[in-house]
């Protein structure tokens, strides 16, 4: 048996006040046994089902009773039929008897591997405890679980018990809850168990460890308090990124009747000198070099080696500080956790004094660690005490990475008390705002805390789990939608926004928000995919810089070719040179007039339109008509002398691109009938003109 | 869809905001160093922080020399020029008296600093007097003026560069706060008028004018007589000119060699608050790891940089594969495949890029709720109107009610809940150490956080604890070792600055690596203080009470693993000592060895034991030095 192989159980209640939670209770499983299928093929999985109307298991027909407890399937490797059985669990209609459930999950786990496998077996119960269970022959129920918990400690089991508590623990069965919480509360104490409360679906998913992970330990030597004090430690990840399984490359090259292709793709990396491309440089003729300026250095790897920072391994304790000293912010990465190394009681008593001495005095521990022999940096990080709860979980600390100068970057912001009063809330809003906060309470003490990170699943894992087994069936499948019971992760709580409308709506009220129209970046927004997002802001930002240029004292000197519009804005706008509204208007009546001129079978038309309407926007705002206004004659009259053009004459009525008129700027010597009728009438005007 | 495939594989450890090209496009600095070399500047001495006496003009040499050291590290793209005014020699092109132009062979007078340029400005002090000469260049007869002169020389060498694309800045190096001092009625006026007019003009034109005043030791440079003006400072900007201006000057001398970044939004978000509210914010990235400059692979003989190519093969057909490969993961037997279009769709969560959840009190945000450096958050009004009066409002809100805000932030890389931490501003003379605005912490899920401290327990048995008197001997510890003005950032990174120095002496051509400190090193010092030893010992003693030493000289029990290792090593040193290396190297009988016989030598001498006997060979061969 592989050393790494779990047995696992799941007793699942079905009775009937579970029905509504089985949807949820489904996906759960099946995303235990999809991630076991990637990451754990050789597990073992069993399925045990109570509260249902059969009885089928060894129990009842050995030593009878164990009534409504159904083994579904009994344990065997994953597989995905397996897998498909948890897709419609049968729905019962007795209640069924928790504990039963457990017994008989065991006798499945003892017969099949009586006493080895220690600590690879696992029983995941997942009821709401509203059924009763039923007296025992002698002996209290409390009784009766001491002695399953003994049991489960002798034959190295592990027990999860996940109970959900939703609307229907009312009043009424109180009595039965209060009972059977002393239960589950009771095997923690007894045995390797651990029992999780939740209140919503969202919880359930994250209630179970849906991938079994064996941490590791990342250091294992002393914390050096001073070179007199050295306290012997293990340092594990406390948290880690899961990410999507190392999907491989795949290559459909081999023909489809080559049974034993591989599919492989191979990475080769060439190194071609950049001045000659045909000539290939061997890797071992390669040298690193780094940027000095202008110039590349180069460095081999050994005289590297001779002179780069080497620091020894080790745990090096520079001080206390107060906690407020550190801001949560400059945590940097994923965060471990010291815990002293298990069975050195003194150690565990030196972690925990300290722990607790820094708790008391709010203080935390800088530290600088070499976590690796042979590592060519180090790290200074900070101990925040994690003082244990529960009596048989030994006091830790949590480490977390904070920043050396070079990784802070200074930048300056406004101070908000210098913004113009018109930038900041008055009284009234800032109370709008406070009861805003207020009653958006995502951890009401009265409630179990939404949204716990402990607690939340990564709905887009469970998203792409979903897809892969989806696609294991039809390999064509669409992207499902996210998982409604999630969506509560990625969209606010209808019923909590719903509830506090009232004071949502005042909030909105006290507050004037409004979109300044922007042609382009409302166009790059509102693109479909966020997919390539980070490359549209990519260009989101090149663009954007033109205009927040001008805003710092005018910049734009003249119309380009890439954004004239934003060009032409900016220097309509500047202000110190009356000369630029003049500038900014012939430079864009020229630019105008270029492109119709060049313009073949009126491919420049849509573009010159876009031009045109900014340019008389433009001469409206700075109240020049007639600048506008003989422009717009003049090119009408090159339009109509030249054949290929006259259509568009025709366009300009037909988008409404007329002569300023007198309504729009006073200085307008055209009235406004005279500017509606103005393209058809084009001609006589024209020539009047002349 | 237009997709980089690389893009949505990226490993999420890779900072895109840490892109290099960024920097190429953004504005660069364009700064002509303008030093006075009057015999002024070479007389007034004043002592060093190591007690020896420097001139002022040394003083501002070493400015500029460390200011280019540091910046051709951290901003390689801006370019400088060093100009000297009151010379006896002239070298300009403009052709005007008392204003020399240093420059070094192909290269412009304003430009990039390379290693060159560095090294023989850091030469040029003790031949100055000789080459360039140091004469007083404002004379009343002549109506001669170096330093209007200089600024107009300045001014011309800024010429260069679009303003847009570009920030320009004069620095003046200078003790004499008056130098138009020795010219009388008229003439005095006159000058003066005429060079604050020059310097307006070049401020006009979008040049900054910064002045690194040397305080003669009797008393303070004083502003009032003609650099206010020429700077153009008024009110309050004058009164704290002269307080900061000895701080930069201390700042550019013990430069960071720290790689500056411009200011630029990561990202512009819509924040959406509740349906119907949106505001506009920008995102910024305030806090990431840096890392040493990026590698250009070069040919070793040739030295010229070298172009990577991967391509892509087919590991069946050897065929090169041009179009992106598909994804596959083995499931259920099947090799189940995914499009790069099927895996951003996946990671794709909704248009709303940050959607606001609700609030909880800050005590819920745990020291572990942590997976990457944060995001800082500014409201911006640019594109929505209103939007820096409702992030102002919400801000003070959540400061207030010591809360923060739980959101989903949609980004397509890595979709995350997220928290929101309201942070105040803070900030006193020296400047702003905290920008106010709000910190984005990237919340883990449940499939991200392990439950170690259960793995370190065991049912019904109680975990060691501490008793009261061993936690109050910890505190009277923690107090005792307790570093009262720490701040984040304190430390410089040592392996960087490692970098740094080694590359700089290479590239320098200078013999020896200058020392480093490694800052991070605990204060043994301190700790060796008579109170803190005391503390510690009464700690020792409550916690282990005599057994201390035992466990610190046992080193524990040795692991499994290590003790494999010990024994391996044992035999491999007993082993390896019946041949003389040596001599069968010499011989050639080295080949003639198994190679179990050669990984023995290998392991004794701590060398790799990898590769074919060929290669072992080598290696021995290379330890020997043969």
């Amino acid at each position: 048996m592989a050393r790494s192989k779990e047995a696992l159980v799941l007793l699942l209640d079905v009775g009937p006040t579970m029905h509504h939670l089985l949807p949820e209770v489904e996906k759960l499983c099946s995303l235990i046994l999809q991630k076991k299928l990637v990451f754990s093929k050789c597990d073992e999985v069993g399925i045990v089902l109570f509260g249902t109307q059969e009885t089928k298991n060894d129990l009842t027909i050995e030593v009878g009773g164990y009534e409504h407890v159904r083994v579904l399937q009994n344990i065997r490797v994953v597989d995905s039929d397996l897998a498909d059985m948890l897709h419609d669990l049968p729905k019962g209609s007795v209640p069924g008897d928790f504990l039963d459930a457990v017994v008989v999950g065991m006798d499945l786990l003892i017969k099949k591997y009586d006493r080895t496998n220690k600590g690879k077996k696992r029983l995941c119960l997942i009821t709401n405890g509203l059924s009763t269970v039923k007296d025992p022959s002698d002996g209290s129920k409390e009784d009766q679980a001491s002695t399953i918990a003994e049991q489960m400690t002798s034959y190295g089991m592990r027990l999860e018990c996940v109970v959900v508590r939703d609307n229907w623990a009312n009043s009424s069965n109180e009595i039965i809850l209060k009972e059977n919480y002393s239960i589950f509360n009771l095997f923690p104490q007894k045995t390797s168990a651990k029992t999780t409360y939740i209140e919503s679906t969202t919880s359930l998913f994250g209630a179970i460890q849906t991938r079994r992970i064996s941490p590791v330990t990342i250091f294992r030597g002393d914390l050096e308090i001073s070179p007199e004090l050295k306290i012997k430690v293990w340092a594990y990840k406390k948290t880690y990124e899961e990410k999507f399984p190392t999907l491989k490359r795949h290559s459909d090259k081999a023909p489809s009747t080559d049974r034993y292709a591989t599919h492989e793709v191979k990475i080769d990396y060439e190194y071609k000198s950049v001045q000659d491309e045909s000539k290939v440089v061997p890797p071992e003729q390669r040298i690193k070099g780094y940027r000095y300026g202008p110039q590349v250095v180069p460095i081999s790897s050994d005289e590297w080696d001779t002179v780069k920072f080497k620091p020894e391994k080790g745990l090096k304790l520079l001080g206390f500080t107060n906690y407020y000293n550190i801001f949560r912010h400059h945590y940097m990465k994923d965060a471990n956790i010291l815990i002293a190394e298990p069975n050195v009681d003194d150690a565990n008593v030196a972690v925990s004094a300290l722990a607790r001495a820094m708790e008391k005095l709010e203080k935390v521990a800088i530290i600088r660690c070499v976590w690796r022999q042979g590592q060519t940096n180090v790290m200074i990080g900070i101990l925040t005490p994690n003082v244990a709860k529960e009596d048989h979980i030994p006091d830790s600390f949590y480490f977390n990475v904070i920043p050396f100068a070079e990784d802070i970057r200074e930048f300056q912001f406004p101070s908000f008390d210098n913004l113009p009063s018109s930038m900041l809330p008055n009284d009234q809003q800032q109370e709008a705002a406070n009861d805003f906060v207020k009653s958006l309470d995502l951890a009401a003490s009265d409630k179990e805390e939404v949204l716990r990170p402990e607690f939340t699943p990564n709905p887009i894992l469970q998203r792409f789990y979903h897809f892969l087994e989806l696609k294991s069936k039809h390999p064509n499948a669409a992207v499902p939608p996210l998982d409604k019971t999630l969506r509560r992760i990625t969209e606010p709580d209808l019923e909590l926004f719903m509830q506090k409308r009232p004071v949502i709506d005042a909030f909105r009220r006290q507050f004037e928000v409004k979109e300044k129209p922007k042609k382009k970046s409302k166009r790059l927004r509102e693109r479909p995919s966020g997919s390539d997002d980070e490359k549209v802001s990519g260009r989101l930002r090149l663009n954007e810089d033109i205009p927040a240029l001008t805003e710092n004292g005018g910049k734009a000197e003249e119309i380009g070719n890439l954004t004239p519009i934003q060009d032409f804005e900016a220097m309509i706008s500047r202000r110190d040179n009356p000369d630029w509204v003049n500038k900014a208007i012939k430079g864009m009546s020229n630019k105008i007039f270029d492109l119709v001129e060049n313009s073949y079978e009126g491919d420049n038309f849509p573009k010159v339109l876009e031009l045109l309407s900014a340019l008389r926007k433009g001469c409206v705002v700075e109240q020049e008509p007639k600048q506008f206004n003989d422009f717009l004659r003049c090119l009408c009259r090159f339009c109509l002398d030249h054949h290929d053009l006259r259509s568009f004459c025709d366009i300009l009525a037909s988008r409404e691109i007329t002569l300023i008129s007198k309504s729009e700027a006073v200085d307008s010597e055209v009235d406004y009938e005279e500017a509606r009728s103005f393209p058809i009438k084009a001609e006589p005007k024209c020539e009047s003109a002349q | 869809m237009e997709l980089d495939p690389e893009e949505v594989f990226r490993d999420d450890d890779e900072d895109p905001d840490s892109d290099d090209f960024w920097e190429r496009n953004t504005t660069k600095e364009l700064a002509v160093y303008l030093v006075d070399a009057s015999p002024k500047m070479f007389s007034t001495r004043c002592l060093s922080d190591d007690e020896k006496e420097e001139s002022h003009f040394h003083i501002a040499m070493m400015c500029i020399l460390e200011s280019l050291k540091s910046q051709i590290i951290n901003r390689s793209y801006d370019e400088v020029a060093v100009c000297f005014f009151n010379t006896r020699e002239r070298k300009n092109l403009q052709d005007l008296s008392g204003v020399y132009v240093f420059d070094v062979a192909d290269k412009e007078s304003l430009d990039r600093p390379t290693a060159k340029f560095i090294k023989e400005l850091g030469n040029l002090e003790d031949a100055f007097v000789k080459q360039i000469g140091s004469q007083y260049g404002i004379v009343a007869e002549t109506r001669e003026n170096s330093l209007y002169n200089a600024l107009w020389v300045a001014q011309a060498l800024l010429r260069k560069g679009s303003v847009k694309t570009a920030d320009k800045r004069i620095l003046i190096f200078t003790n004499e706060d008056d130098p138009f001092q020795n010219m009388k009625g008229g003439t005095k006026a006159d000058m003066t008028r005429t060079t604050i007019q020059r310097a307006k003009d070049a401020r006009d034109m979008g040049i900054g004018i910064d002045l690194l005043p040397l305080s003669p030791p009797e008393r303070e440079f004083s502003l009032s007589n003609l650099y206010a003006d020429l700077l153009g400072l008024e009110g309050n900007d004058l009164a704290q000119f002269m307080p900061a201006a000895v701080e930069r000057m201390e700042e550019m001398r013990d430069q960071l060699r720290k790689r500056m970044f411009k200011k630029r939004i990561v990202k512009k978000l819509m924040f959406t608050i509740a349906d119907g509210l949106s505001i506009e914010v920008n995102a910024y990235a305030l806090v990431r790891q840096t890392a040493p400059g990026s590698i250009t692979w070069l040919d070793s003989v040739t030295n010229l940089p070298l172009k990577v190519e991967r391509s892509f093969i087919c590991g069946d057909t050897g065929a090169l594969i041009k179009e992106t490969p598909k994804r596959f993961q083995n499931y259920k037997n099947l090799d189940i495949m995914f499009t790069v279009e099927e895996l951003s769709q996946l990671k794709w969560v909704g248009t709303q890029q940050l959607r606001l959840l609700g609030f909880k009190p800050l005590s819920c945000l745990r020291d572990y709720h942590n997976l990457r450096p944060s995001t800082f958050v500014f409201p911006s009004d640019e594109e929505v109107i209103g939007s820096t009066q409702v992030f102002v409002a919400l801000h003070r809100s959540m400061v207030q009610l010591k809360r923060f805000a739980v959101a989903f932030y949609s980004n397509p890389l890595h979709p995350r809940l997220v928290a929101l931490i309201a942070q105040e501003e803070i900030a006193d003379a020296i400047g702003q150490h905290e920008p106010p605005g709000m910190h984005m912490i990237y919340l883990p899920y449940s499939d991200d956080i392990r439950q170690i401290e259960e793995l370190h327990s065991h049912p019904n048995i109680t975990a060691p604890r501490a008793s009261d008197d061993q936690v109050g001997k910890a505190a009277a510890l923690v107090r005792r070792i307790n570093l009262l003005d720490f701040s984040v950032g304190q430390f410089l990174n040592p392996a960087l600055q490692r970098h740094y120095a080694v590359l700089q002496a290479l590239a320098l051509q200078e013999d020896e690596l200058p020392e480093m400190e490694d800052g991070t090193l605990p204060d043994e010092e301190g700790l060796a203080r008579p109170g803190v030893v005391k503390a510690i010992d009464e700690f020792k003693l409550s916690v282990y009470g005599g057994n201390y030493m035992e466990n610190a000289s046992g080193q524990g029990k040795m692991t499994e693993a290590s003790k494999k290792r010990k024994t391996l090593m044992d035999n491999a040193v007993r082993e390896s000592a019946k041949y003389n290396w040596a001599d069968l190297a010499n011989r050639g009988k080295i080949r003639d060895l198994t190679v179990v016989d050669l990984k023995r030598y290998l392991t004794v001498h701590s060398l790799p034991v990898s590769g074919k006997k060929e290669d072992l060979i080598l290696r021995i061969l290379t330890h020997l030095g043969k």
